[in-house]
């Protein structure tokens, strides 16, 4: 369980396996049903992201043990254009898959940490965690 | 206990009293549970989890499905959260903001408020009122030497574009030097000022004279300003207070004309923006001739008390909601 899992995103159904992958660790890992249900919609919406977005990418789930806190981290890489302004994607109401509340700062919101990293026509890289309480 | 335990044994108790009796006063109790999950910042993911554990614990038996059907529901309720806590953000974010513009409108109030000053020859009553948080109009009276001097400006344009325009106008009149008093050149001066500042898409109307006591004569001009009125006491008449002149920052070269009036006892110079006469009632804008009425009506009392009278009835007439920034300035010679 302390390896790295990871699903390849390149359509629709993969958005699901990657979230029976995050709901099936965030079990293992004891998290509760609340928490389950936030993981995997963060998990959907970084999915979403990578096959709107950057066409194709992998969403990697590890389970994390520091100094014996435990937690749950997505992190979603794809080699799509990058995000050109961060600071506006981490923007309330700016969205433009029309979805509301949803976008990076619901992620932000669902998780307990968060940090993203893009480079243009490079790539970009979001990772977030959930610590179990 | 956490408050969360605290919530939650609260909740099992109304809904086990519910299910029980099914009473309206439970259900009311639970409405004003509601309240308290919203003031802790409850999510409505949170309250169908909390539902759920509750049912547990009174329903050991539930059927698979039923329970099933709850995991369902809690996963459509992520959605709610999502909008819930942007909706908590946004409103944050707002509150922030709110309490910025209520910083940068007491600045405002604190940089341009212009004490109306003692003068013995006259009377003068003052009312500048913002229609939104921060004044787009502007008023100022400057005494030099025996003489005073008043200004009255209108951005065309509100909110917080017009009140910063406005702290830019103040201190270019601040810094003109005194012998440009003479309100049509002060006018041209500060023309060349707001025609090299201002965006082209921003104008300033103005109006400025000086009284000078000895000679009681009001010299003035206007920049596209709205007229004000004059009193002429021997006559028991209202006139126009007209000075025709370029609103402020169309052209460069602009010049204005020296207009001046004899002033005699108990005469007045009235002095207006346009919120003054485009207050808009149900029945349209009102007219000029009810703004000279209402002044009429209360003209026998110190200015200060028929500005301020004005104003209540004007304000009262648009259901106390003003469309423009209101300023009136009333000067009655005294002696």
């Amino acid at each position: 369980m302390d390896i790295q899992s990871c699903v390849e995103v390149r359509n629709e159904w993969d958005i699901v396996s990657a979230r029976q992958l995050g709901r099936n660790m965030a079990k293992e890992l004891g998290f509760g049903s609340v928490d389950q249900a936030r993981i995997t919609t963060a998990i959907s919406e970084l999915a979403r992201n990578i096959y709107l977005y950057a066409g194709r990418g992998k969403i990697c789930i590890e389970p994390i043990d520091q100094l014996g806190r435990k937690g749950l981290r997505i992190v979603a890489l794809d080699n799509g254009p990058g995000i050109r302004e961060i600071r506006k994607v981490m923007e309330d109401g700016y969205t433009t898959s029309g979805g509301l509340g949803a976008g990076l700062p619901g992620v932000k919101r669902l998780m307990d940490e968060f940090s993203i990293e893009s480079t243009v026509d490079v790539g970009t890289e979001i990772s977030a965690t959930k610590w179990l309480r | 206990m956490t408050a969360k335990d605290a919530l939650m044994e609260r909740y099992q108790d109304l809904l086990s009293v519910y299910l029980k009796a099914k009473t309206e006063t439970t259900l009311y109790k639970g409405q004003q549970f509601s309240r308290k999950l919203l003031e802790q910042q409850i999510s409505p993911e949170d309250l169908v989890s909390l539902h759920i554990q509750v049912m547990d614990q009174l329903f050991p038996d539930m059927s698979e499905e039923m329970r099933d059907s709850f995991d369902f529901l809690l996963e459509s309720m992520i959605g709610y959260g999502f909008a819930y806590r942007e909706h908590q953000s946004l409103r944050d974010k707002q509150q922030q903001l709110e309490s910025e513009i209520e910083v940068a409108a007491s600045m405002q109030q604190t940089l341009l408020l212009s004490d109306v000053p003692g003068f013995d020859q006259l009377d003068i009553g003052v009312v500048s009122v913002p229609a939104k948080k921060m004044n787009g109009d502007y008023y100022n009276f400057v005494k030099s030497g025996n003489s005073l001097s008043v200004a009255v400006a209108d951005i065309i344009g509100k909110g917080i574009p017009a009140a910063l325009c406005m702290s830019m106008i103040k201190y270019a009149m601040d810094s003109l030097p005194e012998e440009q008093m003479k309100p049509h050149l002060l006018l041209e001066n500060l023309n060349r000022v707001v025609e090299q500042n201002v965006h082209s898409n921003m104008f300033i109307t103005m109006f400025h004279g000086v009284y000078e006591p000895e000679s009681h004569k009001f010299y003035y001009a206007g920049a596209g300003h709205e007229p004000g009125f004059f009193y002429h006491a021997k006559e028991d008449e209202f006139h126009d207070l007209i000075a025709k002149g370029l609103v402020l920052g169309v052209s460069r070269t602009t010049t204005y004309h020296p207009y001046e009036k004899m002033i005699e006892v108990g005469d007045m110079v009235i002095l207006l923006s346009d919120g003054v006469t485009e207050c808009r009632t149900s029945k349209g804008f009102i007219e000029r001739e009810e703004v000279v009425a209402l002044i009429r009506k209360y003209m026998d009392l110190p200015s200060q008390k028929i500005v301020e009278n004005v104003f209540q009835e004007l304000d009262r007439l648009q259901g106390f909601e003003l469309r423009d920034d209101f300023t009136l300035i009333i000067l009655k010679r005294l002696v």
